[in-house]
């Protein structure tokens, strides 16, 4: 089905199912234990062994020898396999770092070596008698040294929005210039890890020449595709399958390491075999997002109008890799007749840095709004207002392209009132709860909507169950649930009378998790193959397909009925069709929109920062299951809780790796940092976006939180951060003394 | 895998005599540090010594009024003691801003007591560690330290205690009282218990070889008012950056102990004279010798800025 007019009525808009808060039809697998996940495939294949991956001790160098005798001779080991085994393997093609084979070290715990064994613990211990010599060489690990000399570099994070090298509308520096009103600071973003619950797993096992990998994966046609480029072998011999994966957040969107030597383990061993990487290796040896240093330079009118916007941005990767685009956001939030983008890539001898929640638009948006709040302070002009002033309807740089939707200023305004806006003092360090110092921050939360193809195949049985087939993975997001909402809508049938499938390689490949482009896409994908269903079931009892009403488990047209079962017959019926896009996402700019709102107490004495309440007032088109999409604003707006505030890779710069590489080290927020979170969705329809009208949320509620705590700490304290993640350290100097 | 034999001890001394003869071998009762070491490679025990059996899970009133905790005793059961609670209030409000609520029904006394620091590079077993691997140097000095030691530590290595029980208890002036191979005791004042790092920091405690903790001893109790500030980036479930515990009285004179700046909980008495003068003198003093890294040099303004906290809120 290509969709390229905008959508009209259908049998979505009748809202039986689609809109409704359901619960999710995975629950009780999950929450009593029986969603098998990847490492949990223990009825897959039989007679698994346990493989243990070893990491690298360094950052940059080459491996002058291995020893893996003893490891060989270690009690219950199978096989060991080395990566001085084999000549460095081909890269898939959505990957940076080389993931195994050859002497070459890129970067701390590239995998250098698998122990099979019987047992995970043999693994484990034989991994520990491996004796690596390495021959070091200096690397490069510094961004702020790097990027002073970075060469420009555009690119797209394959996860959304994308910027080219330099992006000149207008006169930026002569606007700038004469701007009566000026800002100019830079900012910095920390390397972040994904730091999903689940770490990347797979179990592989070998038929002949073809291999399957039951894995934790996000993007399961990718997945295949650079499982077959990496191991050398057709795409045909490779079949993925991940029906559940425990969190991705981007960290799980391409193939790693536990995919590809489970894969070769298994052949070692002749047997299939298990890996799940341990939690040390999840920071160094899997992708992060880079750090990133943005200089944001805006001028305005003393009316508060902008006239000229830049927005620089540094970051790194290894060769071959994109920056992190930092700077996309800012060429469609706000108005501005004079523009400025660029982003600057350091090459550094660090972990791979690639998509993590929001690429993009997550670090872009927690320095843009700061600055965006810097000004309107310069300015005197309440936040809210400020940004009001600036909106914009159409793409700034091409006005002949207006948003589909744009409900930013709706946003705002709903969440000031919902808020309590009005108590928040304009003057920063006025308010004080015994030893807190209370403010109130804002930030507009912004995240483009992708439109990517989509298939799905819908069976239809004697017994009037509709079984939906798709490669479309639930990354914990609601998946499952959205798209049997989406079946049970456009066949007429209860949920009950839906099975979902998903994550299998063998299925019709979607569009994946990722971009928060899932939702709309895979079930726009589902609306199509069910929409061919119908058509093929009308035909098939001989009704115009334009009459025939699919309702309650039954076809009706005119005044004959027949049961969906018995229209499928002992056959059953199939049908298959993918969703393709035109050109609406060219002369639209879609986009999803959010207002963030954020109050915090800094405790006067120690710095110590605390969430005290949030609210997101989201704008993402039609909301498929305002529950499942409540959940992943909330655990976004988590997120941004840990990204404001405690959440940074720490990096030795000596040695060139992450040293907190476990949950004690690496800060991600806990129950007692997170208060009562509020979610509001405007009621909105997007029939530009999709059949479904549906955008995403999955990111949306991310943008801007940082932000949004930053300023809000600024309203609490007077004092302006611009480093994140805003620990104590930072303010304690500048907090008032005590008396 | 590494393997490792396991029996039950079922007196003090009979499991003080096995440790002092079996190479390699280690107590083990919540296991809620060594086993993550062990998974990672760090402890390799040869033998495990399990102590869970030896009955000294008792909290019971010493003849001078004092309390003595037995050595087993879970943190959650030591916190929520009545009689912790009201006369030793800073040690449970110490116990209950440590680890969750998991870890501290399984974590024991003495195991709290010998927890082992959360340095990351003694974490890491491709980094060199003085501590983990003696005389391979220390990686840690010049690298990430922000969580590091800023008083007490040597070139060898500068390493926190990530015990929050254990200030509270130099806070306390108690006394760890053990078993030795031999069957003789020891009363070792926790001021002497744990060590700094100096040339051996190997060695956490000084505690001899096969020595076993069996109980922990309270003077009687010291009055005042009792406080825990526990300063951490996250809210819950994070080592502290910098703790106080204090125990003031009404004259304003008291006693402080402090986490998260040296190789052991940090107490000097001779500078407590400081404290009727206020915060500033008190920590100057406490704090006297510090020498910091860039990257936590904060924890001496943060130090200070927590006491004048407290001393506020002791008046208040």
């Amino acid at each position: 089905m290509k969709f390229d007019t905008p959508a009209t009525t259908s049998p979505i808009d009748q809202l039986k199912f689609v809109g409704r808060p359901l619960d999710r039809i995975d629950g009780p697998l999950k929450t009593t234990g029986t969603a098998p996940y990847a490492y949990e495939r223990h009825d897959v294949a039989p007679n698994q062994a346990y493989g243990f991956v070893l990491g690298a001790g360094i950052a940059k160098g080459r491996i002058a020898a291995m020893d893996t005798t003893a490891a060989k001779a270690a009690p219950g080991v199978i096989a060991v396999v080395s990566t001085l085994d084999m000549p460095r393997m081909a890269k898939g093609r959505m990957n940076i770092a080389y993931l195994f084979g050859g002497a070459e070290i890129q970067h701390y715990h590239q995998a250098i070596a698998l122990v099979v064994a019987e047992t995970f613990e043999q693994a484990r211990g034989a991994a520990g008698l491996i004796r690596v010599d390495y021959a070091r060489e200096p690397g490069r690990f510094d961004l702020a040294a790097a990027a002073k000399t970075a060469p420009l570099a555009g690119g797209d994070s394959d996860e959304g929005s994308g910027a080219p090298p330099e992006d000149r509308f207008g006169d930026f520096e002569g606007a700038f210039a004469a701007a009566p009103v000026q800002l100019d600071e830079t900012y910095t973003t920390p390397a972040e890890s994904h730091a999903a619950m689940e770490p990347h797993s797979s179990v592989a096992s070998w038929e002949g020449d073809k291999v399957t990998i039951w894995t934790s994966n996000q993007m399961i046609a990718w997945g295949r595709r650079d499982v077959a480029m990496t191991l050398g072998i057709p795409v045909e011999k490779v079949r993925l399958d991940s029906p559940y994966v425990g969190g991705g957040f981007g960290g799980k969107l391409f193939v790693r390491v536990d995919a590809i030597l489970a894969a070769l383990g298994a052949k070692a061993a002749r047997r299939p075999v298990k890996i799940a990487l341990t939690r040390p290796l999840i920071a160094n040896n899997t992708t992060h997002r880079s750090a990133t240093i943005q200089r944001i330079r805006i001028g305005a009118g003393r009316d508060g109008k902008i006239t000229a916007i830049a927005h620089e941005s540094a970051s790194y990767n290894l060769p071959d890799g994109k920056p992190e685009t930092a700077v996309s956001q800012t060429k469609l939030l706000y108005a501005g007749a004079n523009r400025l983008t660029a982003m600057r890539l350091a090459e550094l001898d660090l972990p791979e840095s690639n998509a993590m929640r929001a690429p993009g638009e997550a670090p872009g948006l927690m320095a843009l709004e700061i600055a965006m709040d810097e000004m309107a302070e310069k300015l005197g002009i309440d936040p809210i207002e400020f940004r009001i002033l600036n909106d914009t309807q159409v793409d700034p740089e091409h006005p002949e392209r207006p948003f589909s939707q744009r409900q930013l200023i709706q946003c705002l305004r709903q969440g000031a009132e919902r808020f309590g806006w009005n108590r928040r003092s304009a003057i920063s360090g006025q308010r004080r709860e015994g030893q807190w110092l209370v403010g109130m921050g804002v930030a507009a939360g912004f995240r483009n909507n992708l439109l990517t193809k989509s298939g799905a195949r819908v069976r239809l049985d004697k017994s009037g169950v509709v079984t939906v087939e798709t490669d479309m993975t639930d990354i914990g997001t609601g998946s499952y649930t959205i798209i049997a909402q989406t079946a049970a809508e456009m066949m007429g049938v209860p949920m009950e009378k839906v099975v979902v499938r998903l994550g299998d390689s063998d299925f019709p490949a979607s569009a994946g998790s990722g971009g928060q482009w899932g939702a709309n896409n895979s079930t726009a994908g589902v609306y199509a193959a069910c929409t061919k269903l119908r058509e093929d079931v009308a035909r098939k009892l001989g009704f115009n397909s334009a009459d025939a009403v699919f309702t309650d488990g039954v076809v009706r047209a005119g005044n004959r009925e027949v049961p969906l079962g018995q229209a499928a017959g002992e056959e059953g019926m199939t049908a298959e069709d993918v969703i393709e896009y035109g050109d609406l996402a060219k002369r639209y700019q879609q986009s999803t929109f959010a207002g963030h709102f954020v109050e915090v107490g800094v405790d006067a004495m120690t710095g110590e920062t605390r969430v005290r309440r949030m609210l997101a007032v989201c704008a993402a088109g039609r909301i498929l299951n305002p529950k499942s999409a409540r959940s992943q604003v909330i655990g976004a707006m988590t997120m941004g809780v840990g990204a404001a505030l405690t959440e940074e890779l720490s990096l030795d710069k000596r040695l060139g790796f992450f040293v907190n590489h476990d949950l004690a080290g690496y800060e991600v927020p806990v129950h007692a940092d997170i208060p009562h979170q509020e979610v509001i969705f405007l009621d909105e329809v997007d029939p530009i976006s999709s059949p479904m009208k549906a955008k995403g949320v999955g990111e949306l509620g991310l943008c801007g939180v940082g932000a949004a705590i930053a300023n809000a700490i600024h309203n609490a304290t007077g004092i302006r951060l611009r480093d994140y993640p805003m620990t104590l350290d930072k303010l304690l100097d500048k907090l008032p003394q005590p008396a | 895998m590494r393997p490792f034999t396991y029996e039950r001890a079922s007196t003090p001394a009979e499991a003080a005599a096995i440790a002092a003869h079996r190479e390699g071998a280690r107590f083990i009762a919540g296991g809620t540090n060594l086993l993550d070491l062990m998974k990672l490679g760090i402890e390799t025990p040869a033998h495990l010594i399990d102590v869970n059996s030896l009955s000294l899970d008792k909290i019971e009133p010493t003849p001078v009024g004092g309390l003595r905790i037995g050595a087993l005793v879970r943190n959650t059961d030591l916190a929520a003691d009545e009689r912790v609670r009201r006369d030793y209030a800073v040690l449970s409000r110490a116990l209950l801003a440590g680890a969750t609520g998991q870890l501290r029904n399984k974590a024991t006394t003495a195991g709290n007591l010998l927890q082992r620091t959360r340095c990351p590079y003694f974490y890491d077993t491709a980094q060199p560690c003085n501590k983990r691997q003696p005389g391979s140097g220390c990686s840690a000095i010049g690298g990430v330290t922000r969580h590091l030691a800023v008083i007490g530590a040597s070139e060898a290595c500068i390493a926190t205690h990530p015990s929050d029980m254990a200030v509270a208890m130099r806070a306390l002036d108690a006394v760890v009282e053990t078993v030795k191979p031999d069957g003789t005791t020891r009363a070792i004042p926790i001021a002497e218990f744990h060590r700094l790092p100096g040339d051996a920091p190997q060695l956490d405690t000084t505690l001899e070889r096969g020595e076993i903790i069996t109980a922990v001893t309270l003077p009687p109790p010291a009055g005042g008012r009792q406080f825990y500030r526990k300063v951490r980036d996250r809210a819950s479930y994070a080592f502290a950056l910098v703790s106080v515990a204090a125990i003031v009285q009404p004259d304003g004179t008291g006693r402080v102990a402090m986490g998260g700046v040296a190789h052991k909980p940090w107490r000097v008495e001779a500078a407590e004279a400081e404290l009727p003068r206020g915060a500033k003198p008190a920590m100057a003093a406490i704090l006297n010798g510090a020498k910091p890294m860039p990257d936590n040099a904060f924890k001496l303004t943060l130090a200070e800025r927590i006491l004048t906290s407290v001393l506020t809120e002791a008046k208040g």
